[in-house]
């Protein structure tokens, strides 16, 4: 090695300690003696490294958080056959590739990345380590060894829409939104039918905070839907503060990403989540197997990926029997969140009678549906 | 009128933290210490204000809690820039910076945690009236006393002879340091009460506003109130008016968002520190007025042999 050479892994390893020293928190797993020895072939191989990059803490509840079940689960389903790592609080943009860099010259062979932000760095990283299962969560750039997965959350906001169309008593609903983008447009438009679907009357009030995290402007955003007549609220964003909000002034609210139910005991009607341990399982098997190959995973309902969970007990009998049909419904196929004739809250018809959404459909959102008031926010 | 009520209300309550810290951070400048550490300090005493006022059940307990983390920090951050005379500026960037870092490890086990049931605060009797009950009377009493608060500030500091000393100290330390004050030890009582203001405006995020802790969540409001005290040139009573602005024109744009109005939001949220650059501009432009508001000796060190 040239002293040149030398220096220059130095200055690296220098960067990239620095960088997990400083942006984030890494921390390991202690590998359980007790693990029972899984039926695994005779000779038995090394436990297959397994990496998650979170872009936020744990925490308690939230995006991370569901994340990190889905992380234990496989841990319980695979035992000693891998072994898992997780680094939190990782920002999108240059610090993620370094991040996911280090993780693989750690000898992980499977990386999940858990956030939309990290798309360009596991594309980087995956071109220069073909040996290694790159996995990009609500990602949309694939390559030979990375693909990327993720949940019809929207399914669950018709749910949640359903429960909010038979509690609201103002026949107006409240949304508190983070960015226009078509997977929140999607949410907003699927609660608001969802609603309209028992509820012909109901009305839904959009605000956005330009964040996925201010819990005190979600308060704010909260407290200024409530002010304006609306009594259930679902939000988008991902902390608790909507439904705390919803809980002080005596209205309802849902949780999201992660069961909330213990945060307003109250105001809580049902918990939009995500059963991301499901998706990891299969992906692990797939590398075990052999049987990886590039792909793009959107599990719904039907697959169990969106759970709702956690319907309050005040809510009647009548109502969850509604939301159950639907979730049967979307199991066999017979409800369908987006289908003809829909048209969008200028009148326009988006959806010609008896279409179904596809993916690219759902993928180019850009409109309310009719019942959601006002316009999309729009850079013009 | 049922939403201009509301609005009224909202308003009052999202200019409050940004009143008290604005009134805090007035007092340090006053003295002729810039603390940009505001931020920092709001994130300590939010996670502070949490975790006592969730052990003790008190919302009041959690204030106290806040203000004295605010001040144990403001305190260090006043050693370092008036006995060791680091800068100013990079002492009090660090110091937000720390505080941001801090208050997200220190309370980790917090993120998810809730308070007991929150207490209703609302006047009774004056509650029920119309329109003025639920525009002025449902309020936390920080709110009422902010108000009380930002008027004995600024009796105390023109109308007092310790608010004279405090603003000679602001305006030229050496003058008052030959006339026998002690500058280095008034400069730090100064700095430690803002940073108990910052520190009480931090707990009423984490206790009161969002009550719930989670790292980051003061999210900029130390800047904004930072900004606030520039904007307010310097004067109590304009701070609090700043306060209301400030925090009318957040709830302003998302009421409207809700009442279907095509505003961009990122707009309006822009608009407060634009006001703020405008009356820079103004009052920079004029040197009577920079004279008569600005305090002489604001972020210059004190050499007390000099």
């Amino acid at each position: 090695m040239t002293s040149r050479s030398t220096i220059k892994h130095l200055a690296l390893a220098a960067a990239v300690g620095a960088a997990s020293l400083v942006a984030c928190s890494k921390q390991e797993e202690p590998k359980k003696p007790e693990a029972p020895a899984a039926a695994a072939p005779a000779p038995k191989p090394e436990p297959l490294k397994v990496a998650f990059v979170y872009v936020g803490p744990v925490g308690d509840a939230g995006w991370t958080f569901a994340h990190d079940l889905g992380r234990k689960y496989v841990e319980g389903k695979f035992g000693d056959r891998i072994k898992t790592t997780f680094v939190e609080k990782v920002p999108e943009g240059p610090d993620a590739e370094r991040v996911i860099r280090d993780l693989v010259a750690q000898g992980n062979k499977v990386i999940f990345a858990t956030s939309f932000g990290f798309g360009d760095a596991m594309e980087k990283v995956a071109k220069d380590h073909p040996d290694v299962y790159f996995e990009h969560a609500t990602g949309y750039k694939t390559g030979p060894n990375l693909r990327v997965y993720e949940g019809r959350f929207y399914e669950d906001a018709y749910l949640a829409g359903i429960i909010a169309g038979e509690m609201t008593k103002t026949n107006i609903i409240g949304f508190v939104g983070s960015f226009p983008i078509p997977e929140v447009l999607r949410n907003i438009n699927a609660f608001t039918l969802g609603a309209q679907s028992v509820n012909p009357k109901v009305k839904t009030k959009v605000v956005w905070v330009s964040n996925w995290f201010d819990p005190p402007k979600e308060t704010e955003a909260a407290q200024s839907l409530i002010n304006q007549g609306a009594d259930v609220l679902l939000q988008n964003t991902d902390s608790t503060a909507v439904l705390q909000a919803a809980e002080k002034n005596g209205k309802y609210a849902f949780g999201w990403d992660s069961d909330m139910s213990a945060f307003a005991p109250k105001a809580h009607l049902g918990s939009c989540r995500l059963n991301w341990g499901l998706y990891y399982e299969k992906a692990i098997n797939d590398v075990l197997n052999k049987t990886w190959k590039t792909e793009t995973t959107k599990w719904g309902v039907k697959e169990g990926l969106p759970e709702f969970v956690s319907i309050a007990a005040f809510v009647p009998d009548t109502t969850k029997k509604k939301v159950e049909e639907a979730r049967e419904g979307m199991k066999t196929g017979t409800v369908a969140v987006f289908k003809g004739p829909l048209v969008d809250n200028t009148g326009k018809e988006v959806l010609a009678k008896g279409v179904v959404a596809d993916d690219k459909w759902n993928g180019a959102i850009n409109f309310y549906v009719k019942g959601v008031d006002g316009k999309v926010p729009s850079g013009k | 009128m049922n939403e201009l009520a509301s609005l009224i209300a909202a308003t009052l309550s999202a200019g409050t933290p940004l009143a008290i810290a604005g009134l805090g951070l007035l007092i340090n400048e006053r003295a002729g210490i810039l603390n940009l550490g505001a931020e920092g300090m709001m994130l300590i005493a939010a996670f502070a204000g949490f975790a006592f006022a969730f052990h003790s059940g008190s919302d009041w307990v959690g204030f106290a809690a806040g203000a004295g983390a605010g001040a144990l920090v403001a305190a260090c951050f006043g050693w370092l820039v008036i006995w060791l005379n680091t800068n100013q500026y990079a002492t009090g960037l660090a110091v937000s910076l720390f505080g941001g870092g801090f208050s997200a490890f220190v309370g980790v086990d917090y993120v998810g945690k809730k308070l007991s049931e929150r207490t209703d605060y609302s006047v009774p009797g004056l509650r029920d009236v119309p329109f003025l009950g639920p525009a002025l009377f449902r309020q936390h009493p920080l709110v009422y006393l902010t108000v009380a608060g930002a008027l004995a500030i600024a009796w105390f500091l023109y109308r007092t002879r310790p608010g004279l000393v405090l603003r000679a100290i602001g305006e030229a330390p050496e003058s008052a340091h030959a006339l026998g004050y002690p500058v280095r030890r008034i400069r730090l009582l100064a700095v430690v009460a803002g940073g108990a203001l910052c520190g009480l405006a931090g707990a009423y995020f984490s206790v009161v506003y969002a009550p719930l802790w989670v790292e980051g969540m003061v999210a900029g409001r130390g800047w904004i109130a930072l900004a606030l005290t520039v904007f307010a040139t310097w004067r109590p009573a304009r701070v609090l008016l700043g306060a209301y602005l400030f925090g009318g024109v957040t709830m302003l744009q998302l009421h409207l968002q809700g009442m279907g109005v095509d505003v961009a939001n990122q707009f309006m949220s822009m608009l407060p520190y634009v006001a703020t650059i405008v009356v820079l501009v103004l009052i920079s432009r004029n040197p009577a007025w920079i004279r008569l508001n600005m305090p002489a000796s604001l972020g210059k060190p004190f050499f007390p042999s000099l």
